[in-house]
């Protein structure tokens, strides 16, 4: 047998991973699989804990989506305990939310993708990276960091802690928005809109069409998706109800309080992450290329397949040609990079909403909670999925029990699909360079894993 | 000239990361100040090689290391191990590095707790055998300098962007980084009464008191002597950067300790036990003491319950 590939670990991603190929004695991929290693045991090690605290234990779970899980976690403990936020409190929650997807899709694209695309897949790997992006476009590097930095402030300034938040609490948020504070982030946020649409025109005319042929070959797999809609089909990142959707784009609504009837989580040998699957199709779990059984994917493609439109218009317009070009669901795993840069322009377009709503200054922002003997479950909509934080509390509210199912696990099968995939279709022959190799891992950045 | 920074995270969350990053446009000047050598969030270079033909581990020299969160598995003490072979200087990034931080809660339960537990739960399909083409996890999530020798410590959970800054600028002009010795009380504008009546503390279920939202920091009482627990008497400053107030204070919310403690062997529970005794306050009306240490159960100072008697 020929010597096994160790891509290790995967870079310009946000966790640990790699990749492990094991080409046959033709040197074509006999096997290929990508291990997750991450093990913190937080499901375990919050037992014990009041559940008011969990907010702020959990948002350690990711240093990049750390709002996600603590409003997540917010929203379980709400439950537990039985308590509802008020109209301000919830607002404040989901601005805080929305502002931080705003930020982060902007680091994934510019920070993490656009390397590959900018300075190209198979350039000098001292140079493909943001570093290099920096120097070759000095000005649009100095206005990225500044709109991303603009909005990270907006978090700090309002609610403290940007990165491992304490704001969102139990029964709302800690502390009302001032006036004076909300017609500053309505203006910094109108700017940053303004860079969204940028980011996306640059995008679609600078960035893709050079890359349409590698866009419909590399990573492609078939799959179902699942996302968060409001009442009327649109997508909501904050609240609503699940859509989990077939790959012949049939789907079914479902409350997220039943989401064990609807998800299973399988244990494979070389991964930490437990790999999700759609319980509720009843045709098990396999990843198959061409007879898939049980996966769907999360993260931005997902939610706008699952989505009937968008809630924003600006947001809406670039779905209705995103859809007109690649259909519904659109599967191609690179297009995760466009539908990102759809739903920055709904997060700027939403929290422009949010701060025009004059109840978001509502002195009253909290309910008193009485810890209780209780179950609940949160779930937000991470920039990388679904994410569900479910606990049980006894009658001191204490946690008895917590199960977690974090945004990007849903992906975890779906990835391992696409590189074995993208692996397959590169590798031949035993023909393997660095080029080759940074493709491959092109098609777990897709997921922002 | 500029000096050569290897980066590397171990049993870490990406928030440091993100802390470097939040630099904003200061990050462009450290990126013309240094040459990043190694940095899996934002470069490929690869520990097994490029083409992922190597056997062993290698990070290149640098001038710096920096490394973020808690040595957990095989894997994290080889590349601390290397990154400690390769660096001059090696930067404890974040609480996680230096005393363990949030992951170290793990260290109240034997890993055989924890696995049996994440591999059962409610959506797990059950599994024959649990996952073994992995590497393998340690006994217990342990802070850097319990394995390697670390040079210089920045706790924060994350650090404020403008420590980091002080941090790599200190580093870059030859000066020494100074520890201020100080807690997070030092940097509090809120009032302080000294002792007063308070006989119990209550859970935060409620906000605390205060005037009009407008209303100043340093008009508000210290939360501690409105009853609700509050850490930074045994926390270690600096979580405000330039500005100074503490940032939980900043959103009227309680500091829980994650810049770990005030001296780098300290222990939070004790103190603050201590802390809270001495005041005539009933440590029994804690829910529970475990979440005093949830930033710094590293150094053995989080164990297993001895429940079964060992083999």
């Amino acid at each position: 047998m020929s010597k096994l590939i160790n891509i290790a670990p995967i870079t310009h991603i946000e966790g640990h991973a790699s990749i492990a190929i094991q080409p046959d004695d033709a040197g074509n991929v006999e096997d290929c699989k990508v291990h997750f290693q991450a093990l913190r045991g937080f499901e375990k090690f919050v037992e014990g804990k009041p559940a008011e605290e969990l907010p702020r234990i959990v948002n350690r779970i990711c240093g990049i989506c750390p709002w996600h899980h603590h409003l997540a976690s917010n929203k379980a403990v709400d439950r537990c305990f039985g308590v509802t936020p008020p109209p301000a409190g919830r607002k404040l929650r989901e601005l805080m939310q929305t502002i931080a997807h705003a930020e982060d899709k902007l680091l994934h694209f510019f920070f993490l993708a656009a390397a590959d695309f900018v300075i190209g897949p198979d350039s000098d790997y001292a140079v493909r990276n943001v570093i290099g992006v920096a120097k070759a476009n000095p000005e649009l590097a100095q206005k990225v960091v500044r709109m991303r930095y603009m909005a990270k402030m907006i978090l700090e300034k309002f609610a403290g802690k940007a990165i491992h938040p304490v704001a969102g609490v139990v029964g709302g948020f800690s502390k009302p928005l001032l006036e004076a504070d909300r017609q500053e982030f309505l203006k910094q946020m109108q700017e940053l809109l303004d860079f969204a649409l940028f980011t996306i025109e640059f995008a679609k005319t600078r960035v893709f069409p050079k890359y349409l042929d590698t866009i419909q070959s590399l990573g492609v797999i078939r799959t179902g998706f699942i996302g968060t809609v409001d009442d009327g089909g649109q997508l909501n990142l904050y609240d609503g109800k699940i859509r989990l959707m077939k790959p012949d784009a049939t789907f079914t609504d479902f409350d997220i309080q039943d989401y064990t009837d609807f998800i299973g989580e399988k244990v494979v040998p070389y991964s930490y992450g437990k790999f999700p699957y759609a319980r509720a199709w009843d045709e098990g779990f396999s990843m198959d290329l061409d007879n898939p059984r049980g996966i769907y994917r999360s993260n931005c493609l997902a939610r706008i397949n699952v989505a009937d439109r968008m809630a924003t218009p600006k947001a809406q317009a670039e779905l209705e040609e995103f859809r007109e070009k690649f259909g519904r669901p659109a599967q191609a795993t690179l297009l995760y990079h466009w539908a990102r840069l759809i739903e920055e322009v709904y997060a700027c377009e939403h929290a422009i909403v949010l701060l025009q709503d004059p109840e978001i200054t509502d002195p009253n922002v909290r309910t008193a909670a009485e810890p209780r003997a209780g179950r609940g479950v949160g779930c937000v909509e991470a920039p990388r999925g679904t994410l569900i934080h479910d606990y049980s509390t006894d009658e001191n509210g204490l946690v008895t029990r917590a199960n977690l199912i974090v945004g990007t696990t849903h992906n975890l099968g779906p990835i391992n699909m696409s590189v074995n995939q993208a692996a397959r279709t590169l590798i031949k022959d035993g023909s393997v360079d660095e080029g080759t190799l940074n493709k491959i891992e092109m098609a777990v950045r897709a997921y922002d894993p | 000239m500029s000096i050569k920074v290897a980066e590397e995270w171990l049993n870490a969350c990406s928030g440091c990361e993100i802390a470097i990053v939040d630099l904003g446009e200061r990050l462009l000047d450290v990126l013309n100040l240094v040459d990043f050598v190694h940095m899996p969030v934002i470069m490929d270079h690869k520990l097994y090689g490029q083409l992922g033909d190597q056997k062993h581990i290698h990070i290149p020299e640098a001038d710096v290391g920096i490394l973020t969160g808690g040595i957990r598995n095989e894997e994290h003490l080889e590349v601390a191990r290397e990154m400690r072979a390769q660096c001059k200087t090696l930067i404890a990034l974040g609480t996680c590095a230096t005393h363990g931080g949030i992951p170290a809660l793990a260290n109240s339960y034997q890993n055989e707790e924890l696995l049996q537990r994440i591999f059962s739960t409610e959506t797990t399909d059950p599994a024959d055998a649990l996952p073994d083409d992995v590497p393998e996890i340690l006994e217990r999530c342990q802070a850097l300098d319990e394995l390697i020798k670390v040079d210089v410590y920045l706790p924060g959970c994350p650090p404020h962007p403008d420590q980091i800054y002080g941090a790599l600028t200190a580093l870059l002009e030859g000066r020494p980084l100074e520890d201020s010795g100080k807690s997070v009380c030092n940097d509090c504008p809120t009032i302080r009464e000294g002792k007063g009546q308070l006989k119990n503390l209550r859970r935060f279920l409620q906000p605390p008191h205060y005037g009009t939202p407008d209303e100043p920091l340093d008009k508000m009482r210290c939360l501690l002597e409105q009853g609700l627990l509050c850490m930074g008497s045994v926390t270690r400053a600096g979580c405000g950067g330039d500005v100074g107030t503490p940032r939980c204070i900043a959103a009227r919310v309680p500091c829980r300790g994650c810049s770990g403690p005030v001296r780098h062997e300290g222990n939070q529970l004790l103190d603050m036990l201590n802390g809270l005794a001495s005041n005539g306050i009933d440590i029994r009306s804690l829910p529970e003491h475990t979440s005093l240490l949830r930033f710094s159960g590293a150094h053995g100072l989080l164990r297993p319950k001895r429940t079964k008697k060992e083999a």
